[in-house]
């Protein structure tokens, strides 16, 4: 993040230094295995038993797992047992871009705050970001405890005379947004659909390339699909199940932005601070308003911290667990995860196959947000 | 802020007014949390009634902190001799691995690199179950030293992409002159790297203190029972059985407080680890 | 087919030479004993710490290792034996509820070791009530653990006097409650039912479902002679709905024992729980039984007991074979069992146990020893009597689902699927 440059290049003298150049391989060397094997082995491992029935009892049986190929997935989508799972994918896409917009807000709010040259700036910044040394279980049980319906954060109010709130916070059961699993293929549809259109638009507003044409030309042919195809009889679940926002999983962001939003002001702090004064100056002299040079001078400067900021803590919800655990107890599906589910299905259920399941899909989203980044963060190297 | 040069001093002194008000009452909000833990620990279980939550008690006691305490002793223990091992090891790791990546690069090392740091943002969960049996065949599942071993692995990330930012900054030409002295790849690590290390060391001793102390999914599913860390411990007293809101929430400060004294006391190399690595949750 | 014949070949060698050890070294027993269980709070590990200091007194030879794993309600403590027994290092002895949790896991693998021997040479096949002994032997008749207790799921706790106050009774049946009961309690301003999160859903469940469908259609749930879909069983989850919609709506904000508590503190009226909620009436609320707080049969459950136990087995492999055969001798004796109950708070499971002891049994144990001897039995789908663990946690899913569409029909239907997959009633 902070923009540090890496001076790396090789070491002086490759000839002379034969000897050291394999020293430093020979020190890397371990800790690559062990990367390799508890990463890269385990997961092979994970990926292969979610294409088995793994269980308990076959293991402890001494039974070989029968490879039943992608049928575990299939039971996920479409399974009417997995009603669990299709609810913490649900929940998880919520959560995770309410959790990163609340952040983002708060973050930049807070950092813009704090960069009006503030008395006791070190204070403040010190409040807001202390719940980042805090471990989520502690975050979970104290949260638990102040957002006791008959109590706490509701009965604040009353103390300057206001009705008491009437929000049941994580054991609230209401929800809003509601549509059907049978829909999420359409959704999903006209999702990517728009994502292809606006990157056709940008790549021809910007580079006036040619690709804009042929991403245009997938991105309507997408909403062609999905219009006059039939994208929901890709479930083939019968039942019509109904998924929501819950809002329950507002009490689950307002504790996960207490403890992270601090991060993102820091980024954002740390972003400031590197915009140089005679920008700002420049833009002022142009006779643009102290909001305007935020609007058009600051803000545009820190999108990449935005986007870094967005993959950092969309990687945490996807894979958040303890939060979610501690204070929902594990069976509450209002707020339920895929970290829990998976954790349960193992454990609990003793299903090794469709823990292993879960496990990689939320493997696979992580990815679809890391890999990407990873890539564009090591090429620029700068950046890094 | 009354000597001005400075641009923007000028503003109207309302924007001021509403400036520090938006901050003070943000700061306040951040802060009702600790109110709550600090007043309902020092109540007494009978004093502990969810109509007066806010009210602080009118007979403080420190009793609900002996209680927590009297719980919590054995996983604070664990805790600590997790923690201590386990960030040495990965803290000189990282840094042998940090020399090596920046200053001795070799043919794919940059791929290495990448591949090392996609460990430290996977879902654990997706490596949990040949963990556990990779750890049960070796003997180490159920201890200390398993939790100290993954610890250490899945550190190794973090810690190597922190020393190589660090030691990347350090100038080649001071490595270059200890060549010419006929220093090896242990002599510069040791008489020119070590030395102006102290302070990357401290960034990751915090941030891999503060990790490992706060972690629970390896707490809870690979240590036995009497290796369980503190998180787990907490979790299981407000979990499991009847325990009053007062230990609870005293049992939530005891198992703060390392982190967030390391946090108050060091809080500047916090923050440059959390951005310098700028990463991980 | 193979396998399994040489497990059985093995656990009869490995039995055989259990007992050779078990006379032989009577009395100079050595080494170690590996104790593993859940029971790591409160009367339970009160219990299991007198049953130790006992054993230890007339055996001090042998060192033991109380390994109880705590959190989780159970769920770690599985968790480290299944790896354990995976990983080929089971403890000496470990605590599994009797029934299905003990059949279709660890005597289906074959790592447990038969024990008739120690239930033919201390008398216990007349000791043990024949029920109970069923829920721990395969189809062969072999026994493969030692119970040391009883626990009674369908039990409604209340407080007399707050009834009175309310003009309510008990009701007979969940047609009652949900019709006179219930909206009577409504009116009063009072939660007719206290229930609380996931866990003790199901356990309410169980109680609705033995009341609707009694004790042959429950038992048929399990051994696949009712089936999940039919009317009946489409018609528990009704009723069910019913319940709920009778009880607090903060369920999944509540432990077992805040809801308990709501009833002791006159929130709520009524109560469905386990017999455990005694011993947190009466020693951590400091009730009094019949007058601060009371109790009867789950409604429509009268004169049947839904049971659950726990017991303890011997592995195949266990390191101290004969250390545990002592212990679990130990442990189903009439002596060791007067003093493990009476701390945890449970029944006896040896009938020759000294239960008209009221220094030992209070009240309500007098009460249910009367109820167990005389009741019909039947074992508990919540507490792993009926269900194996894949099932229960499979239901806890349709339990989550249910509490947020109330469909029944689509629970029915779901509760066939799982029962199929797990193969419950097959």
């Amino acid at each position: 993040m902070a923009a540090q440059a890496t001076v790396s290049s090789a070491p002086p003298r490759r000839r002379r230094f034969n000897r050291d150049r394999l020293t430093a391989i020979l020190m890397i060397l371990p800790s690559l295995i062990f990367i390799a094997i508890f990463v890269y082995g385990f997961i092979a491992q994970t990926g292969y038993t979610s294409l088995t029935d793994s269980n308990a009892l076959q293991q402890l049986s001494r039974l070989p797992a029968n490879f039943i190929g992608f049928s575990n997935y299939n039971d996920m989508i479409n399974g009417t047992l997995n009603e669990r799972f299709r609810t913490d994918m649900v929940n998880t896409v919520f959560f995770t871009v309410l959790f990163i917009v609340t952040c983002l807000v708060l973050g930049i709010g807070l950092a813009i705050l704090l960069d009006q040259k503030v008395k006791g700036e070190s204070i403040f910044r010190t409040i807001f970001l202390f719940p980042m040394a805090l471990s989520f279980v502690v975050t979970g049980v104290v949260w638990k405890w102040l957002f006791n319906p008959t109590s706490g954060l509701n009965a604040l109010p009353t103390l300057i005379g206001l009705p008491r709130g009437e929000f049941r916070w994580f054991i609230s059961q209401e929800s809003t947004l509601n549509f059907f699993w049978q829909d999420v293929p359409t959704i999903l549809g006209f999702a990517v659909a728009a994502i292809l259109v606006l990157a056709a638009v940008y790549f021809w507003i910007k580079k006036r390339s040619m690709v804009a044409a042929f991403v245009m030309a997938g991105g309507l042919l997408l909403v062609a699909l999905v219009t006059f195809g039939d994208p929901n009889s890709l479930i083939t679940l019968e039942r019509p199940e109904q998924k929501g926002f819950n809002l329950a999983l507002i009490a689950l962001v307002v504790a996960a932005a207490w403890q992270m939003s601090g991060y993102t002001m820091a980024m954002y702090l740390a972003g400031l601070r590197g915009i140089p004064e005679e920008l700002r100056e420049a833009a002022r002299v142009d006779g643009a308003s102290e909001f305007g040079v935020y609007l058009r001078v600051v803000l545009p400067l820190l999108a990449p911290i935005t986007l870094s900021a967005m993959i950092i803590l969309g990687h945490i919800s996807l894979k958040i667990f303890d939060l979610a655990y501690t204070m929902g107890g594990g069976d509450n599906l209002f707020i339920d995860m895929p970290g829990l589910n998976m954790y349960f299905l193992t454990f609990r259920g003793q299903d090794f196959a469709r823990g292993a399941t879960v496990a990689m899909v939320m493997l696979v989203m992580v990815a679809f947000v890391i890999v990407p980044y990873l890539i564009t963060q090591l090429r620029g190297e700068k950046s890094l | 802020m009354t000597t001005s040069t400075l641009a923007g001093q000028k503003r109207r002194p309302y924007s001021r007014i509403l400036i520090y008000s938006v901050l003070v009452i943000v700061a306040v909000a951040f802060l009702l949390p600790v109110y709550m833990v600090l007043v309902t620990s020092f109540k007494t279980p009978d004093q502990v009634d969810i109509s007066t939550m806010w009210v602080p008690s009118i007979a403080p006691s420190l009793a609900s902190f002996n209680d927590a305490m009297q719980e919590l002793a054995p996983n604070f223990g664990n805790s600590v001799l997790l923690v201590v091992p386990a960030t040495a090891i990965s803290a000189i790791l990282g840094s042998l691995n940090g020399y090596v990546l920046s200053k001795w690069q070799f043919r794919g090392a940059n791929i290495l690199f990448a591949l090392m740091l996609f460990g430290m943002f996977i879902p654990y969960q997706a490596i949990l179950i040949p963990l556990v049996q990779f750890l049960r065949s070796i003997g180490l599942y159920g201890n200390l030293g398993g939790l100290i071993l993954v610890h250490v692995v899945y550190g190794l990330p973090i810690t190597t992409l922190i020393f190589r930012n660090y030691y990347a900054e350090v100038p080649t030409e001071l490595l270059e002159a200890g060549q010419i002295d006929g220093a090896g790849f242990f002599g510069i690590y040791w008489h020119v790297l070590l030395p102006i290390s102290i302070p990357g060391f401290v960034v990751v001793v915090i941030w891999q203190f503060t990790q490992i102390w706060n972690e629970f999914l390896f707490g809870v599913t690979i240590a036995g029972n009497n290796s369980q860390p503190i998180t787990v411990a907490l979790q299981n007293l407000a979990g499991s059985q009847i325990v009053e809101w007062n230990v609870q929430m005293a049992a939530a400060f005891l198992t703060a407080l390392p982190t967030l004294l390391v946090y108050l006391l060091l809080g500047k190399f916090f923050i440059r680890g959390l951005l310098a690595g700028s990463i991980k949750g | 087919m193979k396998f399994r014949k040489l497990a059985a070949l093995g656990v009869t060698a490995a039995a055989a030479l259990g007992i050779f050890g078990a006379v032989t070294a009577q009395d100079a027993l050595s080494g170690d004993l590996e104790i593993f269980s859940w029971w790591t709070g409160g009367g339970e590990a009160a219990g299991l710490e007198a049953l130790i200091a006992s054993f230890t007194e007339t055996n001090p030879g042998v060192n033991i290792i109380n390994s109880a794993v705590a959190g989780g309600s159970g769920v770690n403590a599985r968790a480290v034996l299944t790896t354990r027994m995976l990983g080929g290092d089971p403890p000496d002895t470990f605590q599994v509820h009797a029934g299905a949790e003990l059949n279709d896991l660890w005597v289906r693998a074959g790592l447990m070791e038969p024990l008739n021997d120690i239930f033919e040479a201390n008398g216990w096949m007349e000791q043990y009530p024949q029920g109970l002994l069923d829920l721990i032997s395969d189809d062969a008749g072999n026994i493969y653990s030692v119970p040391v207790n009883i626990h009674r799921s369908n039990v409604l706790w209340y407080v007399p006097g707050n009834l009175e106050e309310w003009g309510v009774t008990v009701p007979a049946n969940w047609s009652e409650f949900v019709d006179t009961t219930c909206p009577a309690l409504q009116a009063a301003g009072v939660t007719p039912l206290a229930v609380g999160e996931n866990w003790t859903q199901a356990h309410l469940w169980e109680s609705v479902a033995l009341a609707e469908l009694g004790v042959d259609g429950y038992n048929g749930l399990w051994s696949g002679a009712t089936s999940w879909t039919s009317p009946e069983a489409v018609g528990v989850w009704e009723t069910f709905g019913q319940v709920l919609a009778c009880s607090n709506d903060d369920r999944n904000a509540l432990s077992w024992q805040d809801a308990s508590r709501q009833v002791a503190d006159g929130e709520a009226a009524f109560n469905i729980m386990g017999d455990w909620a005694a011993g947190y009436f009466l020693v951590d609320l400091a009730l009094e039984p019949g007058t601060g707080f009371s109790w009867a049969a789950s409604p429509g459950t009268d004169g049947t007991f839904m049971m659950l136990s726990d017991t303890f087995g011997l592995p195949v492999g266990a390191p101290n074979a004969t250390n545990v055969r002592a212990w679990l001798t130990f442990l189903g004796s009439a002596e060791a069992q007067d003093i493990f109950n009476p701390l945890k708070g449970s029944l006896p499971a040896n009938t020759t146990a000294d239960i008209g002891n009221a220094e030992l049994y209070n009240a309500y144990f007098q009460d249910a020893y009367a109820d167990w001897t005389g009741n019909a039995i039947v074992g508990s789908q919540a507490h792993g009597a009926v269900a194996s663990p894949a099932f229960t946690n499979g239901f806890s899913g349709i339990i989550a689902s249910y509490g947020a569409d109330g469909d029944a029909s689509s629970a029915a239907a779901n509760t066939a699927t799982l029962a199929l997959q797990t193969g419950i009633g097959g």
